[in-house]
C-alpha cells in the first residue's frame, strides 16, 4: 500500500540516507516539547520514522492505573509524524499539522515505552499524508493509531 | 415546604472542590500545569505558556501534541464535571467515591493557525452523551476568542457504575 522506495544500495543513496537521518534526529533534538518527555529517534527510512518515549509517572491520565494519558500519546504521535515528513526523501524544509486523528485501542501497559512508527506514504507539492502506529513491548498489539495531513514547505524559489 | 437557599459560599465551596479533585489527581494534567475556571456550571481550561511547551523553535509555536493534549484534557474534565453534577448538587459526597475518567476512543484535531508562545483556554461542548459513549467538540483560543487556534472531535467510552 505504501509508496517507500526499497533501501538504497549504492554510496550516494548511502549519503544520502545518512544526510536524511541525521536531520530526523536533530528535527527531534531541536525540539523543547519532544525534549521535556523524553523521545528519541530510533530508526529513519524514507519517508519513515521511529520514536520511542520513556514510561514517565509525570505523564499517568489514570492515577488508579498508571496507565500514560492521551494527550502525551498524542505529543508522541505528531512528533513521529512530523519526522517521518521531513525524512522523506522528496523531503519538506518544515512542516506543520494540518489535522491529525488518533484511535485509541487500549491503555498502554504503565512501566513500558511507547513507540510510535509513522510512514509519510503520499507527498504532494504542499501536502504530506502519513499514517502511524503506537506500541508498548507487545509489537502485535498496538496501543494506537494515527492518520494525519502536514503541510509541505518548499524553497521559495522551486516551481 | 420551599427549603432555604444554601449559603452562596457553601455552594461554590462544594463545587470547586469537586473540581479540584478531578483535576488534582491526574499528573499529566499537573505536568502541563493545566487549571480549570469555573462560572456556574461552564468550565474554561487554561494552559499557562512555558518553554517546554514549544514544538517550532524557530516560528516559536507551541507543539501540536501539546494543544491535541490540552483539548483532550479539557474534553475528559468537562465530560467528567458534567457527569457528575446532579449527583454533586443533589448533595451527595463524591470525593470519596472512586475517581474513574471516560476513556478517549478517538480523537480527531484540527489546527488552525499556528499556537503562539501565550496562555491558551479551551472550552468543551458535549454534543451528544449517552450512557456508554459520549462525544464532544472542544475549541482552544488565545487572544482572541473569535479566533481560535485549534478545534477537535473526539468519542468517548464513559465510565459504568458498578
Amino acid at each position: 500500500m505504501t509508496e517507500i522506495p526499497p533501501t538504497p544500495a549504492d554510496p550516494a543513496d548511502k549519503t544520502q540516507a545518512d544526510k536524511r537521518e541525521k536531520i530526523a534526529r536533530q528535527f527531534i533534538a531541536m525540539i523543547p516539547h519532544a525534549r521535556a518527555l523524553g523521545m528519541q529517534v530510533t530508526d529513519v527510512g524514507p519517508g519513515l520514522a521511529e520514536v520511542t518515549m520513556p514510561y514517565d509517572p509525570r505523564l499517568v491520565g489514570d492515577p488508579d492505573t498508571g496507565v500514560i494519558h492521551g494527550g502525551a500519546v498524542s505529543a508522541l504521535m505528531d512528533t513521529c509524524c512530523g519526522a517521518a515528513v521531513i525524512a522523506h526523501p522528496d523531503a519538506s524544509l518544515g512542516t506543520a499539522t494540518i489535522d491529525l486523528r488518533i484511535d485509541y485501542m487500549r491503555g498502554a501497559t504503565p512501566g513500558q515505552q511507547i513507540r510510535a512508527v509513522a510512514t509519510c506514504y503520499r507527498m504532494t507539492r504542499s501536502v504530506a499524508f502519513v499514517r502511524a502506529n503506537a506500541y508498548d513491548d507487545d509489537p502485535d498489539n498496538p496501543v494506537a493509531c494515527a492518520t494525519g495531513a502536514f503541510t509541505v514547505e518548499r524553497p521559495k524559489d522551486t516551481p | 415546604m420551599s427549603r432555604r437557599p444554601e449559603p452562596v459560599q457553601v455552594v461554590k465551596q462544594r463545587r470547586d472542590t469537586a473540581l479540584q479533585s478531578l483535576v488534582a489527581g491526574v499528573p499529566y494534567i499537573q505536568f502541563l500545569a493545566i487549571t480549570f475556571d469555573r462560572r456556574g456550571d461552564e468550565l474554561t481550561g487554561l494552559l499557562p505558556y512555558d518553554d517546554m511547551l514549544i514544538g517550532n523553535p524557530m516560528l516559536p509555536a507551541i507543539h501540536g501534541g501539546v494543544t491535541a493534549a490540552f483539548l483532550e484534557v479539557t474534553s475528559i474534565i468537562t465530560l467528567s464535571w458534567f457527569s457528575q453534577w446532579d449527583a454533586l448538587e443533589s448533595g451527595e459526597t463524591i470525593e470519596d467515591a472512586p475517581r474513574r475518567l471516560p476513556k478517549t476512543i478517538d480523537f480527531t484535531v484540527d489546527y488552525l493557525r499556528s499556537g503562539l508562545p501565550r496562555d491558551a483556554y479551551a472550552r468543551a461542548r458535549i454534543t451528544r452523551s449517552g450512557r456508554r459513549y459520549a462525544s464532544v467538540h472542544v475549541e482552544s483560543w488565545q487572544d482572541n476568542r473569535a479566533r481560535p487556534f485549534a478545534q477537535a472531535t473526539g468519542h468517548f467510552l464513559m465510565p459504568q457504575n458498578g
